[in-house]
Order: structure tokens, then sequence, then C-alpha cells
């Protein structure tokens, strides 16, 4: 072989490789949350690196944890991550101030039309999807049968809040350690806070009037805070007021609850390996008093791009593949239908194979009967059903939570929590130019 | 009669000695135990103690979902160089404040000691956008950097204290004796403060080896040290106690070993000068 062959074919061998080192040196950065799903994707990562040439380097962070970092990164346009985990609550915010890349060019064969009306809906602003879900889900009523009917009642599809709290008392057995209901009391705007404001839509109350004025003055906040408070403080666990998520799983798997309202996705865990109760758990729809709203919530979790990314194209690829309903497949093949991310796609709930799951009916109702858009009774000028989309939510809502925990706590009445919550909102809202 | 009740007193004092060394270290022991048991055993009411069947999946689960040499040479890299630059700008400072004390020296440890008093989070987004100015985020230099700095307050008042117990006639001694100043830090004051120097570096590796404010802020992927770990494996939605638990484990174990193995030096260097 000549010099000048060897030459050319050194040559062809270099470009071919540096063609693929290039391919496969391309990597996104993705900051996500610490939940069952999120970590089983993190799982499947290889495939699409091995399908694409992507590489994916994933930070995981607690959820509160996480929010605070990557809005300190997209506010201050750092550049830390290609996608980011975001909500319902981030999202219509960040794109209306143009941080996030829109998702308005997905290929065809991604069909962004099956995404849930009310996920779409939740995640767009002005109609421009800016993130697509992971998954979706909504609250519903989780409750042990065999108690229900040991109490010699039966559920309804569709309860009210009086049917509950007659159920909870009927329930109870202290002496066996059982508590009739097990709800969240905990502070944060997340967790006590969210449970508390889907409630109080369903008594007809609501955050702000249409002037954005506070309305916790108001007899229906006043009878949604009393109601929970005199039904749990009969029927709740002691120190509900501390209780979230986890506590009420816990109390819940180990047959400490006869029912318990939270999000659908506690449904795989409560009939899944770790539940003591696993045979006996029925579902049902969250309760009303019959004004035309349950109090039932809507949250997705969903992947975004900030805008200003440097693999704007790969992060798109990346989201268009753990989105997709080949990857629902891929889940479903490898760990069973129970096990695929809920509450994001219509064509999910309309396969055989899912609707044999027995939560998933009922997750696909409680999704479908919350609306973002009309949460309230009264008209509302805020999108949102346990939030209300503006950046000031966050803030103000820990702190009423932090109010109406301590009331829970019997550090100070109802009254006085709400007239707190009154002051702290009014008070920010002016400050925030609302008024 | 006197010999009775001394020993009296004494089997009291160790006794109240034993029961608060066991209260404080009852959360890392419950920590240590809860990473050996299923997610359903962690969670049980009441609390199994020893009474469970110990496993090491946790751990395995751990090792397989994230890469923890690199959270750990990072969390090393981050706490060694900030303590050993800390060190380095530290002594001379104390040196002066200490024998060449001026009029403002008391209210200069104040002031700097006032820098503590600041929460943290009223200058992220000041320190975020110098880091983004300069190249710094997610880089273990920047991390190193801002450890330094955060520690140095505390360094700077433990070697202070530690330097105001030598006598400063040794060093005149030694200055009659022709040592220059370099000489007198190095191979006079040094050597008579290694405990309190070696209590003081030990301090403040803990203190950067457990810093969780800026360590989770200033990371992503490359600079992230174990903080950031553990994080990781926090969840407000689902049940991962137990995996938490052994990621916990594993991010204490190095400073838990440390702090095993060098405490006789951290016990005499905190109570240095403490009886006269």
């Amino acid at each position: 072989m000549s010099f000048k062959h060897t030459l050319r074919a050194a040559t062809a061998m270099s470009l071919i490789t540096a063609t693929s080192a290039f391919a496969q040196d391309t990597t996104i950065t993705i900051a996500t949350v610490n939940n069952g799903d999120m970590i089983r994707m993190q799982g499947y990562t290889d495939q699409f690196t091995a399908d694409t040439g992507i590489g994916v380097e994933w930070v995981t962070l607690e959820e509160n944890v996480l929010r605070q970092r990557v809005t300190t990164d997209i506010t201050t346009n750092g550049g830390q991550f290609d996608i980011m985990t975001i909500g319902m609550y981030e999202t219509p915010i960040w794109g209306a101030n143009g941080w996030l890349v829109a998702l308005d060019d997905l290929s065809a064969d991604y069909d962004v039309d099956d995404i849930l009306p009310a996920m779409a809906g939740g995640l767009s602003h002005d109609g421009t999807l800016y993130a697509a879900p992971f998954y979706g889900e909504s609250s519903m009523i989780m409750y042990r049968t065999d108690l229900m009917e040991a109490a010699g009642m039966e559920m309804p599809d569709a309860p009210t809040w009086e049917f509950i709290a007659d159920a909870a008392a009927a329930m109870t057995d202290r002496d066996a350690e059982i508590n009739g209901i097990c709800l969240r009391g905990k502070a944060g705007w997340g967790e006590g806070g969210a449970f508390i404001t889907a409630m109080s839509n369903s008594f007809g109350a609501r955050w702000f009037d249409e002037g954005w004025n506070a309305q916790f003055d108001t007899e229906q906040w006043a009878n949604t805070l009393n109601f929970f408070k005199t039904m749990m403080d009969a029927s709740g666990p002691a120190g509900y007021a501390t209780n979230g998520f986890n506590e009420n799983l816990s109390l819940f798997n180990q047959g400490k609850c006869g029912m318990w309202i939270d999000a659908t996705v506690a449904a795989s865990f409560v009939t899944g390996d770790d539940s003591t109760v696993a045979d006996s758990v029925g579902f049902a729809l969250a309760p009303d008093t019959g004004l035309g709203k349950r109090s039932n919530w809507l949250w997705a979790w969903a992947l975004g791009i900030p805008a200003g990314t440097a693999q704007e194209a790969e992060a798109k690829q990346f989201i268009e593949w753990a989105t997709s309903k080949d990857y629902i497949e891929l889940v479903a093949e490898n760990e069973g239908w129970a096990n695929v991310p809920p509450g994001a796609r219509t064509s999910l709930y309309e396969n055989p194979n899912y609707q044999e799951v027995p939560f998933a009916q009922m997750t696909l109702d409680s999704i479908l009967s919350a609306d973002p858009n009309d949460s309230t009774v009264d008209p509302s000028p805020y999108v949102g059903v346990q939030f209300a989309a503006i950046p000031e939510f966050a803030g103000i809502a820990t702190e009423v939570s932090q109010e109406f925990s301590a009331a829970y706590a019997g550090q100070q009445t109802v009254e006085e929590a709400l007239a707190k919550a009154q002051a702290i909102t009014d008070e920010a809202m002016e400050a925030a130019g609302y008024k | 009669m006197a010999r009775a009740v001394t020993s009296r007193r004494k089997l009291i004092n160790t006794t109240a000695a034993w029961a608060v060394g066991l209260l404080i270290f009852f959360p890392i022991l419950w920590t240590i135990l809860t990473s050996f048991k299923t997610e359903g055993q962690a969670i049980a009411s009441p609390p199994i103690f020893l009474g469970f069947d110990w496993t090491l999946e946790n751990y395995k689960t751990v090792m397989e979902r994230s890469n923890y040499a690199r959270f750990l040479w990072n969390s090393i890299i981050i706490a060694g160089l900030s303590t050993i630059i800390g060190l380095i700008v530290a002594v001379p400072a104390a040196w002066s404040m200490a024998f060449v004390p001026s009029r403002r020296t008391k209210d200069i440890l104040l002031w700097m000691l006032s820098t503590k008093m600041l929460p943290a989070v009223g200058v992220l987004y000041p320190i975020y956008l110098l880091f983004i100015k300069m190249g710094l985020l997610d880089s273990r230099a920047g991390l190193v950097v801002v450890m330094m700095l955060i520690n140095l307050p505390i360094i700077v008042w433990m070697l202070y204290t530690y330097f105001r117990e030598i006598p400063g006639e040794i060093l005149e001694a030694a200055r009659m004796d022709g040592a220059t100043l370099k000489e007198e830090v190095l191979y006079i004051l040094t050597p008579m403060a290694i405990p309190g120097i070696a209590s003081t570096m030990l301090l403040n590796f803990i203190l950067a080896w457990n810093e969780a404010f800026w360590t989770l802020n200033l990371t992503a992927v490359n600079a992230a040290p174990l903080t950031a770990f553990i994080a990781s494996y926090s969840s407000p939605e689902g049940l991962f106690f137990a995996k938490l638990s052994a990621a916990s484990t594993m991010a204490i174990a190095p400073i838990l070993i440390l702090g095993w193995f060098s405490q006789k030096q951290l016990v005499r260097g905190l109570t240095f000068g403490a009886v006269k």
C-alpha cells in the first residue's frame, strides 16, 4: 500500500471516528424529581442513547429543592439544564414570560392531539404547548372496602362530603388504631395547601374574586375549614396537622386509614406489594357538596425546554421519546400496565389492557372532572384548580397553609387562621400591584 | 464516706454522659439501621428496632442508580481544598490579630462573624449571576472558593482563640534569636498550635462536607457532591426512606470514620485553653 493510500485510509478512519465520537458526545442534562415514574424512566435512558447517540445526564432532586433550583436557573438564564421537569403551576407562567421553548413543532408520529385535553390545557399559554406531560394526576378517594362493609355502608361512585364524614365516623376504631379518614394537613402550598384549596372549590370558596381581592373572610371558606377540622378531629389520625402524602400513604398501607383522599398515582402504591391492604381497596370520585364542583385537583409533571439551550433539537428528541405512546408500551412490556405513567394520553385509557387496571377508569374520570380554567363555583380570575397560576401564589399559599396547619393543631382558632390568611393575601396582592 | 460520694457522683456523671451521647447519636444509628430494612419495614408502626430481616438491597439499588464515586470525589476535593486554602489565608490573619492587635481587631473579628448571620438565600441570586459571568457554575473551583469564604470567619475565630493561649514571650524570644516572621510562624507558632490547627481543620472539613445550600444550588452534574447525592433520594411523594437512609449512610460514612479516628485531636483542640 502506497503512502498516499495509507494517508487516505487514515483520514477516512479519522473522519468516521470523529463523526461517531461527535454523535456520542452530545449529552443533554435533565433536572427531574425523585418519584417512581421518573426513576423508572432513567432506567430506560440507555435505550434512547443507543437509538439516537444522545447521552443523558440526570440531576434528580427532591421536589421542593428542584423547584428552587430550576427557578433560579431559568430566571438568570444560567443554562445548566437542557430539559426541566416542571408542573402545571410553572409552565403557563414561564411560557408567558418567554422562558420556555414552544413545543409547537412536534412530529406527526408523536400525535400531540392524543394528550388529554385537561393536561394540554394546563401546560399551555395562549393555546401553545410549553411542556409535554410525562404523567398526570388528579385526586380521588381510596377506601377500605372491608371496613366500609363492616360499617354497614356503601361508597357511592360520587359521594358528598356529608357522606364521607359519616363514613369516617363509622369506620373509626381508636382501640384498633383505625382512623376513619386520613387527609393532608401539613403546611406547604403543594401539601396541605393543595388539598384544602381543592376542597374549598367544592364548598363554593375561591382564593380571589374577579378584582383579585382575597376571599378568606367569606362564609364558604369558614365552612370549608370548620368542616375539615371537625371531621379530622373526630376521625383523623393524631397529629394530622403535620401529615403529608408520605405519612398518609404509610398509615393507609399499614391498615390504619378507612379512607384517604389524595393523588391518583397513589392507587398503584396502595394496591402494590408494600401495602398490607392491597386486596381490599376501592376507589371513588373526590367528594362534593352538590354545588357543581368536586374537590379533586389536577396536576402533571411535564418536560419543558428552557429557552436559550444550545441543544434544543436533542432535547425535543428526548421529550418526544419519553412522552410517546411507544415509551408507554415499553414500560408496559417490561413492568406491566399498572406501572406505566398514567394520566397523560387519551389512547392509554382506550387500551383494553390498561382498562383492566382497577383504578384506571376512576383516574380518568377524576382527571376529566377537573377543569383548571373553570375550577370555582363563582367566577375567579385565575387558572388552576389547587393553585392560582400567578408567580406570587407559591409564597402566599405557603404562609396561608402554615396558618391553617396551626389551626388544625389547635394553636389558634379557625377564625383567627382565616383572618390572618385574609391579611397575608391582601397585603401580598397589593404589594404585587394586582390592586 | 467522701470516697463513696465521689464514686456515686462519678457513676451518675458517666451514666448521664452516655445517655446524652446516645441521644445525640441516635438519629445516625436509626438512619444506619433503616438502611438495612425494606421500605415496608422502614415505615412500620410501631417501629422495628433490630428484629427485621437485614438486607443490602437498598445499597445495591443506590449503587446501580447513582455514580457514588463521582459524588464522593467531588466532596473530598471541595471540602479538602477549601479547608487547606482557608487555613493558608487564616493562619497569618489570626497571627496578626492575636500577636499584633490593633484598636479595631475586636471590631474586625465581630464584623467577620456577622457575615455568617446573613441567610444564605439572601445572596443566592448575586452569587449565581457572578458564577454565570465567570463560568463557574457546576465547577469544583467555584465551590471551593465559596466554601472557603463562608467558613473563613469560623477558621479565623478558632485560630485566634488558640493563638491567644500561646505566650507572646516565646515568639519574642524567637525573634531575639533572629527568627524571621516566616520562621516564627512556620517553626514556632504552628507546631505549638498543632492541636488547635488540627481541630480547626477537621471542623472546617466537616462543615464543608455537610454544607447543603450552596452545593445544591451551584452544581448540576460535574461538581455535585454527596449532599446532592442524598437530595436525589428524598421525595415527598413516595416511600423511599430505606433507600434515602442507605444514601445518607454512604454519604456520612467517610466523615464518620474520619471523626472517629481523629476524635482525640478534635477533643484536645476544642478544649484547648478551656482549663488553666
